[in-house]
């Protein structure tokens, strides 16, 4: 019995922490998530990977509140997501009732890494299968905030990112396009860079847009796929301005 | 001394509760809420050892909304309520919570309904209810007056009885009172009783 309680993520020699790399692949292998601050929003989407036809899409929500101003998606095995928002959520209840306060989005998501590291350091267990994108505003200033989390436990706060399947290809994206936004531009921006990876259309993506009045709201397929159809003849139109060389000298 | 009751009218439930906080023979202040908004749709007026009440009362409502982001949707009144009578059932043998409660609570499937849950974790679906001294005259009262679906006027009318009674006949009667409602609107604030304003430094 002995023998099974060494640590499973120990150092390789070159100073690798091989679980962690492993649960970053398997973060890489997760749906695509995309998150983009605003100054007055932050858009959360993530794909839909087609739902099975007997299969009850109402009880696959992949955006989760956390509380009433924090809302989370994660990328990675959902398993793990579930025990994580879980613990998260009794944390944020807990929270209130001890200080009398919300929390921060920095305090909830330096509590998250701080349980995704512990276990990169136990006993027997291996490390969370998921990266998480975590969105709120703060309780008294207002300030919207992104942050990101992943299994090695190492979280920082970001003006857009993404995360999961082609993450590299949306946050190229997202460094090329990102501008200052607010309301629904911040919401464009967001699907813009989840339509370079996924295939477009309203049941292929899930977006939720959370406001400091409204908290958290999930856009309806009808809304998304209208805004699709806005930005593919926004792209269009960029097509055709290209192709027509000014004839005026 | 202290005070709560409440009962359950035409769409709605109505509960009030002293506003006295009381240390051997000094008041503390008289303007303390004793009832706490359990969530969007339910209330809670408790009366009991005051660290025990605050206590219990936050744990319930954290609780009551940490079901609520688990599952997606709120708790019901009676699962609530069964939930606080289980809690105080728990702790009874071992570190007991001295708080009495009358929860007011409003569903859509089933509208009004009001709960009595005493310190021992006796549970009891009620129409009238009320705690403390202050029971003696508003259960006599609301035994002579209530009636199934009264309305909103009739049930401040019937409040404001109850108050009067406790005024005149107990001897050390609380001065201020808070009135909450709970209906398909919500639970809030419905008025005060006051008959002794907090002095306000000049």
């Amino acid at each position: 019995m002995a023998r099974y309680d060494r640590a499973i993520t120990v150092f390789s020699p070159d100073g690798h922490l091989f679980q962690v790399e492993y649960a970053l692949e398997a973060v890489r292998k997760g749906n695509a998530a995309v998150g983009v601050r605003g100054t007055d929003v932050v858009v959360l989407g993530v794909e839909k990977k087609s739902t099975a036809k007997l299969q009850d899409s109402r009880t696959v929500r992949k955006i989760v509140s956390l509380d009433d101003h924090i809302a989370l998606v994660c990328a990675g095995l959902k398993a793990d997501a579930r025990v994580l928002v879980n613990r998260a959520r009794i944390e944020c209840q807990s929270h209130r009732l001890t200080v009398e306060d919300p929390v921060t989005v920095e305090y909830i998501t330096r509590y998250i890494a701080g349980l995704q590291q512990k276990y990169t350091q136990s006993g027997g267990v291996r490390p969370f299968g998921l990266s998480t994108l975590i969105v709120g505003f703060d309780p008294y200033t207002g300030i919207p905030s992104l942050y990101q989390t992943d299994p090695s436990g190492a979280f920082s706060a970001w003006k857009a990112n993404a995360t999961g399947r082609n993450s590299n290809s949306m946050r190229e994206f997202l460094e090329k396009n990102y501008k200052e936004t607010s309301g629904q531009e911040t919401v464009k921006l967001a699907i813009r860079a989840l339509l370079e990876v996924v295939e477009s259309g309203g049941k292929n993506i899930e977006i939720a847009v959370m406001t400091k009045e409204h908290g958290l709201r999930q856009l309806e397929e009808a809304e998304i796929d209208a805004i699709v159809a806005e930005i593919e003849a926004e792209k269009a139109a960029a097509e055709t301005a290209k192709k027509a060389p000014p004839k005026e000298t | 001394m202290e005070c709560v009751f409440g009962l359950v009218g035409n769409g709605f439930a109505i509960v009030a509760a002293d506003t006295s906080a009381v240390h051997s023979i000094l008041v503390h202040k008289s303007n303390e809420d004793k009832i706490i908004i359990l969530d969007s749709h339910k209330l809670i007026a408790a009366s009991g050892e005051p660290g025990d009440r605050v206590q219990f009362t936050e744990y319930i409502q954290k609780n009551v909304a940490l079901y609520q982001f688990r599952n997606g949707i709120p708790l019901t009144t009676v699962a609530a309520a069964n939930f606080t009578r289980g809690e105080l059932a728990t702790a009874l043998r071992k570190n007991p919570s001295f708080v009495n409660i009358l929860l007011a609570g409003y569903d859509k499937e089933t509208g009004p309904s009001l709960y009595y849950i005493d310190y021992i974790a006796t549970l009891h679906k009620v129409e009238k209810g009320a705690f403390g001294y202050g029971s003696y005259f508003s259960l006599s009262m609301m035994d002579r007056h209530f009636h199934s679906g009264m309305s909103v006027e009739e049930a401040i009318d019937l409040v404001d009885k109850c108050i009067l009674e406790i005024r005149s006949r107990l001897v050390v009667a609380p001065p201020n009172f808070v009135i909450k409602i709970v209906d398909k609107d919500g639970a809030r604030e419905y008025a005060w009783r006051e008959s002794v304003k907090e002095a306000v430094a000049a």
